[in-house]
């Protein structure tokens, strides 16, 4: 069976092309080798975008289709949309894989509403069900999993980041390149993103970090999640907040993890004062693995922690950012 | 100006959640149904524009019959009157639904149209840039601050690390984050009001869903984990786990 797979990719100037682009790319292959042959097309857009193919090739694409324009240095919701239509419409995937970025996620809902294709979010898992792609995906607080079939073609699939192999890196892969001539219109044009303000860029978005420490309403108070700065810091960690950290002010609303924050499934989730109420598990319960740090010993966050420890934060964190000081 | 909010009646998934006998849905028995949270900042947002820029706030859902309740929520916050499209299809494709209430909404001459930027449970955070690509007008998600004015909106929306900066004119879409701003409470003087504001009913016909749901299963036990000891004494133990069994460090 041969099957197409196209993915969206995007490159991040200093870092290279996103972990989560290299995710959706490990993915692709390992569909194309399920299915034992097709191809993987990778596009890219980008203000630069030409100088990309031979880096996506190493990373697992076959073909390189890249629209370029001084506008796309910063993200163009339409003109990035019009992009991946006219992707889709040279290459006819049976699939098309966005990582679960920002922009992703702004963007799988548009090709799906242009192109009339079926579009599922937070994917964990593709698979292929005889020649139909099938995707997994978590609902309700993560309490049930859902397998998806898409009853049109391209079937859309955003990736939850961090949960995809990437593809070993192969310099000797050749792809073909193919340059996109797009046509913007006017509604393409018509939303602008006029600019963009990091905060700390150090320290990696809770949405996409690998490690990360978590803090909730038994920090006490604001000051205390000073000591998660510092542990995130030894530890390479983005910092995340229950609801009840982000309610009573301590931290922005971006770091926080649950049903009405966000859903991260990292190597290590640290919950450190979070006593594991159902929609903050919602957001955590995918992490490979968990320890919680909490005074008390009934909290349910010890019941789906790998391993627990029972004490003050305020003793047991400083201890902890000792001892892994001591290893390094 | 002419503003619309969308709202769904969503499970309160507080309690245990078990899957239906059909084993494609979850059985709603014993479930209580809530206003999804992410359009409690929708209907606000919708409010504080209308007490800005004047006109009429109009909500409207789709869904069955019970999902007036979650209309009349937001009457009691303070919109003026309700639209219930009408249908008893469990509705888990967010195409499908889009196309519904783009339908609706086509040809009718709105400012601005919220939404929250997902519902919960199917947590799919599509249908308010859906409906903006099928109707041809501008759509953001994810968004945290928000300007409207006669001419257009500006505002910023969520993004790794940051936040982006936008502007557009209207007619417009935007679906907004939580903590856009502070939902009001429904007080009592507004749910009285509510009682009196009409909610038009419409029976709505979905067209064939392209997304669908084959199966829904629990998702594998976690393995059991263990308490390593108390307080500082439990530290060495830990990082030795984490870097010799787990291997995550």
């Amino acid at each position: 069976m041969s099957i197409n797979i196209l993915v969206f990719t995007e490159f991040q100037e200093g870092e290279g092309f996103k972990k989560s682009s290299r995710e959706a790319l490990g993915a692709a292959r390992r569909i194309v080798d399920e299915a034992g042959g097709g191809e993987v097309s990778a596009v890219a857009v980008s203000d630069k975008a030409a100088d990309f193919p031979s880096t996506l090739a190493a990373l697992g694409a076959d073909k390189v289709l890249c629209a370029e324009r001084p506008e796309f240095c910063v993200y163009s919701p339409g003109g990035y949309a019009a992009a991946v239509v006219a992707a889709v419409e040279l290459v006819k995937p049976a699939a098309v894989l966005v990582p679960g970025t920002a922009p992703g996620k702004d963007l799988a809902p548009r090709v799906s509403a242009r192109l009339g294709a079926p579009a599922a979010t937070d994917c964990v898992a593709v698979e292929l069900d005889g020649d139909k792609i099938v995707a997994v995906r978590p609902a309700y607080t993560g309490k049930v999993q859902m397998r998806v079939g898409f009853k049109s073609s391209p079937a859309i699939l955003c990736l939850r980041p961090n949960v995809f192999m990437p593809e070993p890196e192969d310099k000797s892969r050749n792809a073909e390149t193919v340059l996109l001539n797009l046509e913007l219109t006017e509604k393409d044009l018509a939303l602008k993103i006029t600019g963009l303000e990091k905060q700390d860029s150090e320290r990696p978005d809770v949405a996409e970090a690998d490690l990360i420490v978590s803090g909730g309403r038994g920090m006490r108070e604001p000051e205390g999640f000073r000591l998660l700065e510092e542990l995130s810091k030894v530890l390479g960690a983005g910092i995340g907040a229950s609801r009840a950290a982000v309610d009573a002010g301590w931290r922005p609303h971006s770091d926080q993890v649950g049903q009405t924050g966000k859903s991260v499934s990292p190597s290590l989730y640290v919950a450190c004062g979070i006593s594991g109420a159902v929609q903050h598990l919602a957001g955590m319960i995918g992490s490979k693995c968990i320890v919680a740090i909490n005074k008390d010993p009934e909290s349910p966050i010890f019941k789906v922690a790998n391993y627990g420890v029972v004490g003050d934060v305020y003793q047991v964190l400083p201890a902890l950012i000792e001892e892994l000081k001591k290893g390094s | 100006m002419n503003i619309i909010v969308f709202v769904k009646q969503v499970a309160d998934t507080e309690a245990r959640v078990q899957i239906a006998e059909n084993g494609t849905s979850i059985d709603t028995r014993d479930i209580n149904f809530i206003l999804n949270p992410f359009d409690e900042f929708a209907v606000e947002e919708a409010l504080r524009t209308r007490e800005k820029l004047g006109g009429q706030v109009t909500a409207i859902s789709l869904g069955s019959e019970s999902a007036a309740s979650v209309i009349r929520t937001a009457l009691a916050m303070g919109a003026d009157q309700g639209l219930l499209l009408k249908t008893d299809l469990q509705c888990d494709d967010p195409l499908q639904a889009a196309r519904a209430l783009a339908a609706e909404i086509a040809g009718s001459e709105f400012d601005v149209a919220f939404f929250g930027k997902q519902a919960v449970g199917n947590d799919h955070g599509q249908v308010g840039i859906l409906v903006a690509e099928l109707i041809g007008v501008p759509g953001i998600s994810m968004v945290s601050e928000l300007e409207v004015t006669p001419d257009g909106v500006r505002g910023k929306r969520e993004v790794e690390g940051g936040t982006e900066s936008f502007e557009c004119s209207l007619p417009a879409v935007i679906a907004t984050q939580k903590g856009l701003n502070e939902p009001r409470y429904a007080s009592l003087k507004g749910r009285m009001a509510a009682k009196k504001k009409t909610i038009e009913e419409k029976e709505v016909s979905l067209a064939e869903p392209v997304l669908v749901v084959e199966a829904c299963n629990y998702p594998p036990q976690r393995e059991r984990g263990r308490i390593l000891g108390q307080g500082t004494e439990a530290v060495p133990e830990l990082v030795r786990c984490l870097r010799e069994e787990a291997k995550v460090i």
